[in-house]
């Protein structure tokens, strides 16, 4: 992959307070394409996807050395608006969270604060969010109903749709399936296999099949630091560092 | 094993436990009884000799007259209308402050509000209606050109100062029990703070919110020291906001010194605390049903 990355990490140091949680990160990430960042708890994997679009400024006493950039602008730029970071930079979590409101309302959250009032409209973007995370079928006939009846599985497909009907350039995932069942998770990883086609999609996960099965380069984090980064299939055959192959192998500590 | 297995195995102690907290319960909701008991015991003989709907709806309120007058329909009006008055200038004030003690403002400036809100809640209500007497009276009084400065709004105004503590320390806690995930939700998708106040915060803290404002409600209805100072204490109905009103606590509390135990007079001030007690039991239920129904919904249901 030798094209131009879409959002690149350029000797990012970043401190919580007094704690220096990343250490002179880079790394680039290319369009359409998953990346899967992987490490033990605590390494500052949630902090770097945090940073790339700007969540962690909700958090006091932060610092950042270094740039990410993105469309060639580096979003830490005073002149920035962190909102319009957010509107591009899609974020899912890894609790799932629905708002307490309809799941027609939960959908078209984001639409609305663009300004799309007009209802066909709304109604156009709901069923293609929906569709694009394959929830649609089973949650047609209840858009009205509160998005908390649903599973777990379907509330995090939502909060995919929902993200998606922001219509941004990146997906941000924080280990979207660790609180879903195997047959949730393998639906999501369908749909982030089919994702790729539209979206640049970073994701962090705890489950080592699951980055080699969804991604396509993934790097590995330790105590703040990136140890290693490459194309997905050489880290899990061939990595080239010690504790990353450790790490991958379980035989971690 | 700790020694006191030895005496008491664990389900005994768990009896023992339940059985303290039970009787404690029971205590309370004696008391509770006993109390109302006495009330209901004061109140009712008056229907002996006064009619329900005379005494409710009457328009006369003449008990020491000869025949005496027992209608207290000037005094829910009045009542009614100084705790809506004070509800519509606290419940905006309240909220404001609300977001900003739980949202908006920065931690030193947020605990310097709290002391003060919790400094205001702390006043006694005879201090307030002193305010009222010396401060308010006055200003109204000349600024308006009335008669009295002791009246509608003066009430409303001082009532007001007493239950915005309530409704703001209530609706604080409510907006900060909106979960975190949900404002994390509202940011990730490009809100911006405003949006993300009205939009998530606001609409989850509702229930509680709702609850509050109705506490403050009955809160405002049963106070008696302000009302009884400032009001200005006419029993009719008021044609304007400047006009002076006598609603029921005041009634109560002025009156009792002199009706004549057992007497007519004396049984109706009773029954003017029934009335009371059914009013704010209904703001409870109300804000019961309410917090209820949202737990149940969400603010889907809204
Ligand atoms: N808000 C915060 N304030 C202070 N320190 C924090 C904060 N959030 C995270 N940290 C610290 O930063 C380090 C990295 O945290 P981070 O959440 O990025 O780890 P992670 O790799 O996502 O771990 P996990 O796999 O458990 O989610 C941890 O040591 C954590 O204690
Ligand atoms: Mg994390």
């Amino acid at each position: 992959m030798n094209e131009q990355p879409i959002i690149s990490v350029r000797n990012v140091n970043f401190y919580y307070d007094s704690f220096h949680a990343l250490k002179d990160i880079s790394l680039d990430f290319a369009p359409n394409s998953v990346t899967a960042l992987i490490g033990p708890s605590g390494c500052g994997k949630s902090t770097l996807l945090r940073l790339l679009n700007r969540m962690n400024d909700l958090i006091d006493k932060i610092r950042l050395e270094g740039e990410i950039i993105f469309e060639g602008k580096n979003i830490y730029d005073p002149g920035v608006d962190p909102v319009e970071v957010r509107k591009r930079i899609g974020m899912v979590f890894q609790k799932p969270n629905p708002f307490p409101k309809t799941i027609y309302k939960n959908i078209s959250y984001a639409p609305k604060l663009s300004g799309v009032n007009n209802s066909d409209e709304l109604d156009a973007v709901v069923e293609q969010s929906l569709r694009q995370a394959v929830l649609w079928d089973e949650v047609k006939d209840i858009l009205n109903r509160s998005a908390m009846t649903l599973s777990g599985g379907q509330q995090q497909r939502l909060c995919i749709a929902r993200a998606l009907a922001m219509k941004p350039d990146i997906i941000l995932m924080d280990e979207p399936t660790s609180a879903l069942d195997p047959i949730s998770t393998a639906k999501i990883e369908e749909l982030i296999d089919e994702l790729k086609k539209d979206y640049t999609i970073i994701i962090v996960t705890h489950n080592m099949q699951q980055a080699a099965r969804v991604s396509d380069k993934t790097g590995f984090f330790y105590l703040g630091s990136l140890i290693e980064y490459d194309v997905t299939k050489k880290i899990f055959t061939m990595p080239q560092v010690k504790q990353t192959e450790d790490y991958i192998t379980g035989r971690f500590g | 094993m700790k020694p006191n297995h030895i005496f008491f195995s664990r389900e005994t102690k768990e009896r023992i436990i339940k059985r303290f907290f039970l009787f404690c319960a029971f205590i309370s909701v004696g008391v509770l009884a006993l109390i109302l008991f006495s009330l209901f015991h004061g109140g009712m003989p008056l229907f002996e000799t006064v009619n329900i709907k005379s005494f409710l709806l009457g328009m006369e309120w003449y008990p020491t007259f000869e025949p005496p007058e027992f209608g207290i329909f000037p005094l829910i009006i009045g009542s009614l209308i100084v705790t809506t008055i004070s509800t519509c200038i606290a419940v905006p004030l309240s909220i404001l402050l609300a977001v900003f003690t739980a949202e908006v403002a920065p931690d030193y400036l947020k605990n310097t509000v709290k002391v003060i809100i919790e400094l205001l809640a702390g006043l006694p209500s005879v201090v307030l209606g002193f305010f009222g007497m010396v401060v308010i009276a006055p200003i109204l009084q000349d600024s308006f050109n009335l008669p009295s400065g002791l009246n509608i709004i003066n009430a409303s105004l001082i009532l007001s100062i007493m239950v915005v503590p309530t409704i703001a320390s209530l609706s604080d806690d409510a907006l900060r029990a909106v979960p975190k995930e949900y404002k994390e939700a509202s940011y990730a998708l490009g809100a911006t703070r405003f949006e993300t106040i009205a939009f998530v915060i606001i609409p989850g803290a509702l229930s509680g919110i709702f609850t509050a404002i109705i506490l403050g409600m009955a809160r405002a209805i049963g106070e008696t020291m302000v009302v009884l100072m400032v009001a200005g204490g006419a029993g009719a109905i008021p044609e304007s906001i400047f006009d002076s009103v006598r609603p029921m606590p005041a009634s109560i509390a002025a009156e009792m010194g002199e009706a004549p135990r057992n007497g007519l007079h004396y049984h109706a001030l009773f029954a003017i605390g029934m009335v009371l007690f059914f009013i704010t039991l209904a703001f409870n239920i109300v804000a019961d049903y309410v917090s209820r129904r949202f737990k149940e919904g969400g603010s889907s249901s809204l």
